[in-house]
């Protein structure tokens, strides 16, 4: 992987200028994923925030070739990219060395566009697919996705009287599309740059289809500072919400292996998503969380043959 | 029968597997398609061409239809020429990509079988799934029979792809009717296909990663009704490319097409309207009553979209009343979107007939001579100084 100074020295590929929030982790996201790639690129995005806020017509803040078409698609539409490519390349109609990446929020990727990249990976095409969560619908005002965690207060989750927030445990979108025995798939977070950019990397390496789901906080909806993204990031992985790891082959790694995780209360009592599960009444649900984390990571450890 | 410039060959086979030929024969760069009755023999025909290596295609066998419609959204922005097929259900699920696909001006010509509806579900032929898709900015071409499908098809390529067009293209026949029943048509060599549609060379694409674009932006209430309007003078001009490239194709295999057929009609009184397969019975039931002495006279469209009003309104302008049958309904509205279309057509024309509208064989319904020689016989009496009701649409075939 190339040093930090080299890495400074490559052309930013999302300009700035864009519409998206100050402290936004999804065009952290993206930059660094593109930081990842060492051919030329071509990105598609769902529909979302990154879509709207990058490309208010006539201005573009993509400094590569770029297709938005719908919420739900931005896997099938990157597929059809990657064919066109393939069958131009057989008839020698292009020469180059082009690599395809589609990007979509948790909306558009665990919830109404999970059929459209499952079908793009059983396919086999060589392209990357990039999630980035923020673990809800933002774009719109912050409702519930299936990535949304348990507990998390949204619009259409919120905490009342007799709801403590969601009511249920997220999806795990890494380990369904693991099972689709893609060349690679990756967990990653934005806090730990040299990590996901070494990901990006590989996954614009392996020839078929990689996946790398990216936490991505978003200030707003987490209710924290604009300031805080990368700091709540870290907090994430730190307390085995967002663990790290990789599955390369169906060899699974943890690329994160603390001596002890912390508790999973120093990530959840900054963010005001999860004020209520602070409030007497409800140290049960934190206990649930709590119980949850622990599971999930004992699972994972296992999986990635890690005592 | 006309001079042709070209050799062809007669073959006798399905509409949907000489839709599969055509295919092959402009052996498109990438086809994604996902498999539904009565469209299912051109996927499986077309998959016979990819695993002989007849084809260069790249085959994308898509999860659902609205994966294959969004990826051929990216391979045609990716300058790829791209071709797809389905029916009914999956029209309707493409429903939000057709209109992607027309706005971002992508030349994909896709076969849509015709299929009725659910619900409730049923797999025979009527228009609804076409008509359904009728103001999605798709150039619309009804075929008749296998000859038509077959020849539409490779019109509908250089139609797509023509400067002055860049719009996607909606190739429409029957299903079972046509799909499914074999017919005696017209072939042309691979040869002679491939230099009708000649190579397609995009102006702009995805792949030009030296000159990087945005395909798909976020267009604000200050820019999206100018881009609505470009759609729109698109796709009224592709009216006059429609005639050009197939009068082209006349000359080369000697079957003229225009907007539409006139049967019959330059001394008729009546006109019966009527677009796909049914029109083949019409003309029978014409060719009867003329022996009886009723001038009566066809009119089968064929470009529907755009829709050619004022030549249409001229066809008729002569006629005491004209007939127009649906084989979809517009529930709710005065009657079929044919029915309204022409009616519409003919509203600001001091000299035009009378119009009824009939709507029949929805879901598969016969519809056999006798209900088309009702329906003559019906304007018949209109066109004798009898009072049009004004509530004009009439269900035939249907049990009461």
């Amino acid at each position: 992987m190339a040093t930090i100074k080299e890495l400074s020295r490559k052309p930013d590929l999302l300009s700035g200028g864009h519409r998206l929030c100050a402290g936004c982790g999804a065009s952290i996201a993206v930059r660094q994923v593109l930081l990842g790639a060492n051919t030329p690129v071509v990105a598609g995005s769902a529909t979302g925030c990154l879509e709207v806020s990058s490309t208010p017509y006539p201005f573009t803040a993509w400094k590569v070739p770029f297709i938005h078409n719908a919420f739900e698609n931005s896997a099938a539409t990157i597929s059809g990219v990657e064919a066109a490519y393939q069958a131009l390349k057989r008839k020698g109609k292009i020469d180059k060395d082009i690599k395809f990446v589609a990007f979509g929020g948790d909306g558009g990727t665990y919830d109404i566009g999970l059929q459209s990249l499952s079908g793009a990976m059983e396919r086999g095409h060589n392209m990357v697919y990039v999630c980035y969560d923020n673990g809800a619908y933002m774009n719109t005002g912050i409702q519930r996705s299936g990535a949304t965690p348990f507990g998390a207060a949204t619009t259409t989750s919120p905490a009342g009287k007799v709801r403590a927030g969601k009511p249920q445990q997220r999806k795990d979108l890494t380990q369904i599309i693991a099972a689709h025995n893609i060349p690679y798939a990756a967990q990653a977070s934005i806090s730990h740059w040299k990590d996901l950019i070494k990901k990006a990397e590989k996954a614009f390496t392996v020839d078929g289809p990689a996946f790398i789901n990216v936490l991505a906080p978003c200030p707003r909806g987490w209710r924290v500072g604009n300031d805080e993204t990368i700091e709540i990031a870290k907090l994430a992985v730190q307390t085995g919400f967002w663990p790290l790891y990789e599955v390369e082959d169906g060899e699974w790694t943890l690329n994160f292996k603390p001596k002890e995780l912390k508790p999973l209360v120093d990530f959840l009592k900054p963010q005001g998503r999860f004020r209520h599960l602070f409030k007497p009444g409800n140290e049960q649900v934190l206990e649930e969380f709590q119980f949850q984390i622990n599971k999930n990571w004992e699972m994972l450890k296992k999986r990635c043959g890690v005592e | 029968m006309a001079k042709t410039a070209v050799k062809t060959r007669t073959v006798a086979m399905t509409g949907n597997a000489g839709c599969a030929l055509a295919m092959k024969q402009i052996n498109p760069d990438v086809v994604a398609a996902y498999p539904i009755t009565p469209q299912t023999t051109i996927v499986e025909e077309f998959a016979n061409y990819v695993a002989n290596g007849q084809v260069d295609t790249e085959y994308v066998n898509v999860e659902s239809e609205h994966s294959a419609m969004s990826a051929c959204i990216g391979a045609s922005a990716a300058g790829a020429r791209v071709m797809t097929t389905t029916s009914s259900q999956g029209l309707a699920l493409m429903w939000e990509e057709l209109s992607i696909a027309s706005a971002m001006r992508l030349p994909i010509v896709m076969h849509n079988v015709n299929r009725a509806l659910s619900g409730p579900i049923n797999i025979h032929c009527d228009h609804s799934d076409s008509m359904g898709a009728r103001d999605m900015g798709w150039v619309q071409l009804f075929s008749e029979n296998a000859q038509e499908a077959y020849d539409n098809t490779i019109i509908a390529m250089r139609v797509a792809e023509h400067e002055d067009v860049l719009l996607p293209v909606m190739i429409l026949h029957d299903g079972f009717i046509t799909s499914h029943a074999i017919d005696r048509f017209d072939i042309l060599g691979d040869d002679e296909v491939k230099s009708f549609v000649g190579e397609y060379i995009p102006k702009r694409t995805l792949l030009d990663v030296d000159d990087p674009a945005t395909f798909g932006p976020f267009a604000m209430p200050a820019f999206y009704y100018e881009q609505r309007k470009a759609l729109r003078v698109a796709l009224d001009g592709a009216k006059d490319v429609v005639i050009k490239v197939s009068k082209e194709y006349g000359e080369l295999t000697g079957r003229m097409y225009g907007l539409f057929e006139e049967y019959k009609l330059d001394d008729a009184e009546l006109g019966i309207i009527v677009l796909g397969s049914t029109a083949g019975t019409a003309k029978y039931v014409v060719d009867r009553m003329r022996v009886e002495g009723v001038k009566v006279g066809l009119l089968k469209p064929r470009l529907f979209r755009p829709f050619p009003s004022a030549e249409i309104a001229d066809a008729l302008s002569h006629l005491k009343a004209v007939a127009v049958m649906d084989r979809s309904d517009s529930i709710g509205a005065l009657g079929g979107p044919v029915y309204v279309e022409v009616k519409a057509a003919l509203y600001n024309s001091s000299k035009r007939p009378a119009v009824q509208g009939y709507v029949y064989g929805l879901g598969g319904r016969d519809t056999g001579p006798d209900q088309i020689e009702t329906v003559i016989n019906d304007i018949k009496k209109v066109a004798g100084g009898e009072e049009a009701p004004r509530e004009t649409v009439t269900l035939i075939g249907v049990k009461e």
